[in-house]
């Protein structure tokens, strides 16, 4: 229990605060991206929890953008729509103003500015950013809270993010593999569609097992030239 | 600082319904025990609040604002659940970014061209929608209560059954929660508009435990 | 220089009950080239006659998106125009933002109507110079609103301004009543025909002189391509014989008032 000293309350009585005010929480929740030649999956769990308690078995935290990029928001739930809500409103008015839909890697550049323009008071949000380049080929973008930004074939963040990341090293990268058979694993950074759905799947459900935050809806983005589509995968609600 | 504690929200077949005890505590003491802590907001709202009770009187004082706005436009447009949902969240997340929050979590229930909404509102200005919320200790000994009568149920639910459950999980709280009382109220939202009742009493029973049968008697 | 000696500034009465530079201004928008919008039961149509400033310019777009549900034409002053168009963009995104509702249309075309008032009553302030045909859809339905430089605003099945639009308003009260129940292909020729009898004798609408924008329940507001576009020019200018008085709508000349009439598609001013 917190307590209010200080000169503000005179004679010699400490009031008890009941609480001190944060104005952070963590929501848990997990996201992944995995680019492909000519795709881009972005993916994350639907559960929004608060400590022990789940709040909902479905608050989405991937976003489809106007310029056909998909953002993966994992962290703090109310910053993460709020970000949202600001890059939508800034795409919309370089749009207005432009008269041209804003490229990803110009969003991927907004979205780094608009976190560190809050380093004092930051966004408490990992982000993932998925789009296609000129070329047609599949980017993720991934983030700090603060605006790092590092430019990637496969990312993952959240609560779970870190079960998964050595799993997507050893499977996309073939990192730190001692026998990988190229003809049959492919180039590494560089995996058929099929596969990289079967790894978005099996990630979710491997950390669904292990981390409580994790579970109830995967809803899995794809980001093609024609568009983006969205499928959504119960997971387990325990 | 005077607070209100836990309130509930189900959907039911017809529209949503909440609950909630009249008491304001100030701290440990039972203060204001005829404090109404769901009200209706506009046509097709139901607006429901623990925490700071100030707080919520600021707080609907605002949304008066809105309904004030909407009804010297008459131009057809007005408040609905979903739209008082959104702008007490920009304003909670707003006030939480100044670092001066509104100390509440809400709860907003409505019914409107056919459609339930139920939504959670809190001083972070965290959000969800969910078929069942629970505030403050609610969320511990109610929510699970709550989520096991209505999650899969929300279409087939009657008014009777969401009425009893939203009464036993009350008296749950009544039993473990000593900032509660035995004076509640029930709201229901559904096609015929908003309504709040009148507190009725909460029945209990608090003869000694070796006495009653099914918890130390035989 | 002064027609009368009450027409210095927007805030002097003339003992006739009459503000000459708000007066000046309407005369502003009858300069601009024509802008018809019409609406039925499900969308609203917005079209427009693009003016060149000459041979080596581009026609000026005079259609403007403010929103997903909500665009403007204009007539009168373009730079005048924009201002007003990023205004209503930021009600609109501001209602975005804050509710998570597109803005009501009414509410934004009085919130501009409140603006433009303002230039009429405070000293030293020049009333807009443009006059707006705003379409949106929003929970209340599909709407056409006019907003002029006094800061009237009204609200119209359909609605024609600018340079000689007195000839599409004829066209508009003669066949208003079939437009509740048409398909929006059937609104847009409406509109196109309307505005070919703004045109002068020796003129064609074109692909380039000519823009429709459509909004609607589940239409977001988009300004129709070349393709599409040039098939309901087509349609009115060919298959139905072209000329206006093909469906025997006399030209009331009477109506035209003279500083409508010489070259006024040439003019001067930044009107569009």
């Amino acid at each position: 229990m917190l307590s209010a000293a200080g000169p503000t309350h005179a004679g010699p009585v400490r009031i008890p605060m009941e609480h001190g005010f944060s104005p952070y929480t963590d929501n848990g929740g997990t996201t992944l991206a995995i680019a492909g030649d000519d795709y881009v999956i972005v993916a994350g769990d639907t559960r929004q929890s608060e400590g022990y308690s789940i709040n909902t078995r479905y608050c989405p935290k991937v976003f489809k953008l106007d310029n056909n990029c998909v953002l993966a928001t994992g962290g703090m739930a109310a910053d993460g729509q709020n970000l949202v809500r600001r890059l939508k409103q800034s795409i919309e008015q370089y749009h207005h103003v432009h008269a041209k839909t804003m490229s990803p890697s110009a969003l991927a550049q907004l979205l780094s500015v608009v976190l560190y323009g809050k380093r004092h008071f930051p966004y408490f949000v990992w982000n993932t950013l998925g789009g296609l380049d000129a070329d047609g080929s599949g980017w993720v973008y991934s983030y700090d809270p603060v605006g790092n930004v590092e430019k990637r074939k496969w990312a993952c963040a959240g609560s779970a993010g870190h079960l998964i990341m050595p799993f997507l090293d050893a499977k996309i990268g073939h990192h730190h593999q001692s026998q990988i058979d190229a003809k049959t694993e492919g180039k590494p950074g560089s995996v058929p569609f099929d596969t990289a759905m079967k790894y978005t799947k099996d990630a979710f459900t491997s950390a669904t097992e292990r981390d409580i935050y994790t579970g109830d809806l995967l809803e899995i983005f794809v980001i093609r030239k024609s568009g983006v589509t969205v499928e959504q995968i119960p997971l387990k609600r325990d | 600082m005077v607070t209100g504690t836990s309130v509930l929200g189900i959907k039911y077949k017809d529209g949503i319904m909440m609950a909630a005890d009249t008491l304001a505590s100030y701290g440990s003491l039972a203060r204001f025990r005829d404090v109404q802590r769901i009200v209706p907001v506009g046509e097709h709202t139901l607006l429901g609040a623990s925490g700071e009770m100030s707080d919520f009187a600021y707080i609907q004082e605002q949304l008066d604002k809105l309904l004030v706005a909407d009804h010297l436009a008459a131009d057809g447009h007005t408040a609905g659940p979903h739209f008082i949902w959104q702008y007490l969240s920009r304003l909670m997340y707003a006030r939480r970014s100044r670092v001066n929050p509104l100390w509440n979590s809400l709860i907003v229930g409505g019914f409107r061209d056919g459609k339930r909404f139920l939504g959670f509102v809190d001083l972070q200005g965290t959000t969800y929608e969910a078929s069942t919320i629970a505030t403050g200790f609610g969320a511990y000994l109610g929510q699970p209560l709550l989520r096991k009568a209505v999650e899969g149920k929300e279409d087939t639910l009657t008014k009777e059954e969401a009425h009893k459950l939203l009464v036993d999980t009350l008296r749950v709280l009544y039993y473990r929660d000593a900032r509660s009382l035995d004076k509640i109220q029930i709201a229901t939202a559904d096609a015929s508009g908003v309504s709040v009742s009148e507190p009725f009493k909460l029945d209990s029973d608090w003869s000694f435990g070796a006495d009653i049968r099914g918890y130390g008697a035989l | 220089m002064f027609r009368n000696q009450y027409d210095g500034d927007a805030t002097t009465w003339s003992p006739q009950g009459r503000i000459h530079q708000v007066e000046y201004a309407m005369e502003a928008v009858k300069q601009g080239s024509a802008a018809v919008g019409l609406r039925s039961n499900t969308h609203a149509v917005l079209v427009s006659l693009n003016r060149s400033f000459g041979d080596l310019a581009t026609h000026k777009e005079k259609l403007i998106k403010i929103d997903g549900h909500m665009g403007i034409a204009f007539s009168g002053l373009l730079s005048d125009a924009r201002i007003l168009s990023s205004f209503m963009r930021r009600e609109a995104l501001t209602s975005k933002m804050l509710y998570d509702r597109s803005v009501p249309v009414s509410r934004v075309v009085e919130a501009i109507g409140n603006k433009a008032q303002v230039n009429t009553q405070q000293y030293g302030n020049r009333p807009y110079g443009v006059g707006l045909l705003v379409a949106g859809h929003d929970e209340t339905g599909p709407h056409i609103h006019e907003c002029m430089p006094s800061g009237t605003t009204f609200d119209y099945v359909a609605m024609a301004i600018g340079s000689r639009s007195q000839s599409a308003k004829t066209y508009l009260e003669k066949h208003f009543e079939s437009f509740a129940s048409a398909t929006l292909d059937e609104l847009i020729l409406h509109g196109v025909r309307a505005l070919r009898d703004c045109l002068q004798q020796d003129q064609n609408l074109t692909v380039e002189s000519c823009s429709v924008g459509v909004v609607g329940k589940d239409t977001p507001f988009d300004i129709l391509d070349g393709a599409r576009l040039g098939d309901f020019i087509q349609k009115v200018e060919t298959t139905e014989g072209g000329r206006r008085g093909a469906h025997a709508v006399p030209v009331e000349t009477s109506n035209v008032t003279p500083s409508e009439t010489p070259a006024a598609d040439q003019d001067t001013q930044m009107s569009t």
